[in-house]
């Protein structure tokens, strides 16, 4: 009788809990829903009708498609599937310019958001990784105050540094190109990587780095051979961090990038603000954009929450 | 301040630390300072950044000088009206996004699925803020007439309302409507944080207040929102950090209206597509000034955990 009092005490909070995460679920997995809905159901009825009865005149015409995300990768903005209409002999006029390569496909921008990120990502982890050994293990002189220095610097706004940069990149030609995004990420991702690293290199057991010295070691050997490998938890913290940082940027993308090499934020928003496309797009377009984040998050939940508890001001 | 005495074992000269060091002070200088140094001077200048900002001034107008790009800065009606919104922003957001994920960490900390309703809260941290106006941008999808697509203004239909649109009814609706989309990508962070606070509670001492006949509501608060207190501190400065540089979601989701503009999209506006280097400089020096204070407390709080250490 008491545990059953128990059990009816606790649902109350069971149903606030699940009411929550229904609320914090639902705008996504109606977003999904639509992603997979024919073109002229999106525009007929909500995501949450996908499984009502229909009129009879409807009734074999499929509930799911992957259309959707075949024209979102290729760039195909018409209303009739892309294979009806593109893989035939007399492609309709809108098919212009699409392909897995074409530069207003999802497919092209996904490759690109690739190699904006893998450079911005590692490049800033690996000097961090350097600056925090000599911050942690190093002695010279400025440390704590190059330190404090850098503390500071976390809470500089990017848009404080984007004007100077975009005049400079205009005069080397650097706008619109790789190069130009890597460094930029990487010279803002190096304040809190390096903070994030020290703090964990820094926390080491001292007695392991000074029997290496004893033994011995240059400062090389010790780096490369026990503190990388010890802050293995952190390094990876670090970069899954970045990686997404950088894969979600629009800001930095916009300015830098621009329509010459679109990638998937750029492309999403200018799906948004001027072209106008329709849901049927823009539902795939987002899912693919997300599918990146979704995976690493579901992957390495685990490091993620350690890079964020690690104490962050990012941005 | 404290300074952990490397041991002399591991002197290594001069050189060696300056190769470990330099390249990544080298490039944070190329892209951090100087650009902060050049924005400050560049705030000063005309709009193509070459002639000093008092040339700007036209006569029988107000006028503050070397400084007139800072009056337009802080005068101008649209800048007053992003100041306006970045301050509701700061305020709803906050609040929300702390107080939410307080409660949440509270409330799951008590059931055993808890690492399934964390993952669900926090899940949208992983995505863009891109991805995100996506998401919502259908939520709030708004026909003025027939089938709503959108399950906002299905629901109000459905309750026999007539559709709302969301996003373009100014001056209140539309700016909460994308800051509602804020607290639902940041609450999963300020859960994370206060989580794990809360999980570094010693329950002894809870325990012993509920024994000596103290109920929950008062261990919360009396106990527990005390201890935990300097995270949430940590918690709110962050995210004021944050809100005060939000730009993804308005751009995105904003369509341009100027009821919803914020600090850091009239910034975007001014230089990208008006070409106004000295106001967007301004802009952006004003941004920085109102973020100074939290840069402050980090450096207090860096050096009070390195005393401790």
């Amino acid at each position: 009788m008491n545990k059953l009092v128990n059990v009816l005490k606790t649902i109350p909070l069971h149903a606030v809990i699940v009411l929550l995460c229904i609320v914090w679920v639902l705008p996504t997995f109606g977003l999904f829903v639509t992603s997979l809905r024919p073109f002229q159901d999106i525009n007929e009825s909500g995501w949450w009708t996908v499984l009502s009865p229909r009129a009879p005149e409807d009734a074999d015409r499929p509930r799911f498609t992957l259309n959707n995300y075949q024209a979102a990768l290729v760039g195909y903005r018409g209303r009739k599937p892309y294979a009806e209409a593109c893989l035939v002999e007399n492609p309709d006029p809108d098919c212009a310019g699409t392909g897995l390569l074409s530069p207003q496909g999802m497919g092209r921008s996904f490759l690109n958001s690739l190699l904006v990120a893998v450079p911005a990502t590692i490049l800033p982890v690996l000097f961090a990784a350097f600056a925090a050994y000599a911050f942690s293990w190093l002695d010279f002189r400025g440390r704590q105050f190059l330190f404090v220095i850098l503390v500071g610097l976390q809470v500089v706004p990017l848009q404080m540094t984007l004007v100077p940069i975009y005049r400079i990149y205009t005069q080397l030609g650097l706008n619109g190109t790789f190069v130009g995004i890597w460094l930029f990420h990487t010279g803002f991702g190096l304040p809190y990587a390096i903070y994030l690293l020290r703090n964990f290199i820094g926390s080491l057991p001292r007695d392991v780095f000074e029997s290496v010295y004893l033994d011995g070691a240059s400062p090389w050997t010790a780096f490369l051979k026990l503190a990388l490998p010890l802050a293995t938890p952190a390094l990876a913290s670090l970069t899954i961090f970045q990686f997404l940082w950088v894969w979600n940027d629009l800001l930095v993308a916009l300015v830098f990038l621009g329509g010459t090499t679109p990638v998937l934020t750029y492309q999403i928003s200018n799906m948004v603000t001027s072209l106008g496309a329709g849901w049927h797009l823009l539902t795939a377009a987002a899912f693919i954009s997300m599918l990146m984040p979704m995976i690493i998050f579901f992957g390495l939940q685990r490091f993620f929450v350690r890079g964020i508890l690690a104490g962050s001001v990012k941005g | 301040m404290s300074t952990r005495v490397v041991p002399k074992i591991m002197k290594q000269g001069r050189l060696m630390p300056l190769l470990f060091v330099l390249p990544a002070m080298l490039i944070l200088t190329f892209f951090v300072v100087y650009p902060t140094i050049n924005t400050i001077g560049l705030s000063f200048k005309d709009t193509k950044g070459e002639l000093s900002a008092a040339t700007l001034c036209v006569k029988d107008q107000p006028c503050w000088g070397i400084f007139e790009n800072y009056r337009r800065a802080l005068t101008d009606e649209v800048m007053l009206r992003a100041f306006r919104n970045n301050a509701l922003w700061i305020i709803l957001m906050v609040t929300g996004t702390t107080g939410m994920g307080l409660l949440i960490a509270v409330l799951v900390d008590r059931v055993k699925y808890e690492p399934l309703a964390k993952a669900v809260i926090f899940l949208p941290m992983a995505i863009s803020f891109v991805g995100a106006g996506i998401i919502w941008g259908f939520v709030y999808d708004y026909a003025s007439f027939g089938n709503q697509t959108g399950i906002l203004n299905a629901i109000v239909t459905g309750l026999g309302g007539k559709p709302i649109p969301w996003l373009t009814r100014g001056p209140w609706l539309n700016n909460i409507c994308l800051i509602i989309v804020g607290i639902w990508m940041w609450t999963g962070f300020c859960m994370t944080i206060l989580s794990a606070a809360l999980k570094g509670v010693p329950t002894e001492i809870l325990e012993a207040a509920r024994v000596d006949g103290a109920n929950e509501w008062r261990v919360f608060w009396s106990m527990v929102v005390p201890i935990i207190m300097p995270t949430i501190t940590v918690v709110i400065t962050t995210m004021v950090v944050n809100v005060l540089k939000i730009f993804d979601i308005v751009y995105v989701m904003g369509g341009g209206q100027p009821d919803v503009q914020v600090i850091a999209t009239r910034m975007y506006q001014e230089q990208f597509v008006k070409y106004n280097s000295g106001l967007s400089s301004a802009i952006a020096v004003v941004l920085i000034l109102l973020i100074i204070p939290v840069g402050y407390m980090n450096i207090r709080r860096f050096q009070q955990q390195e005393a401790m250490r």
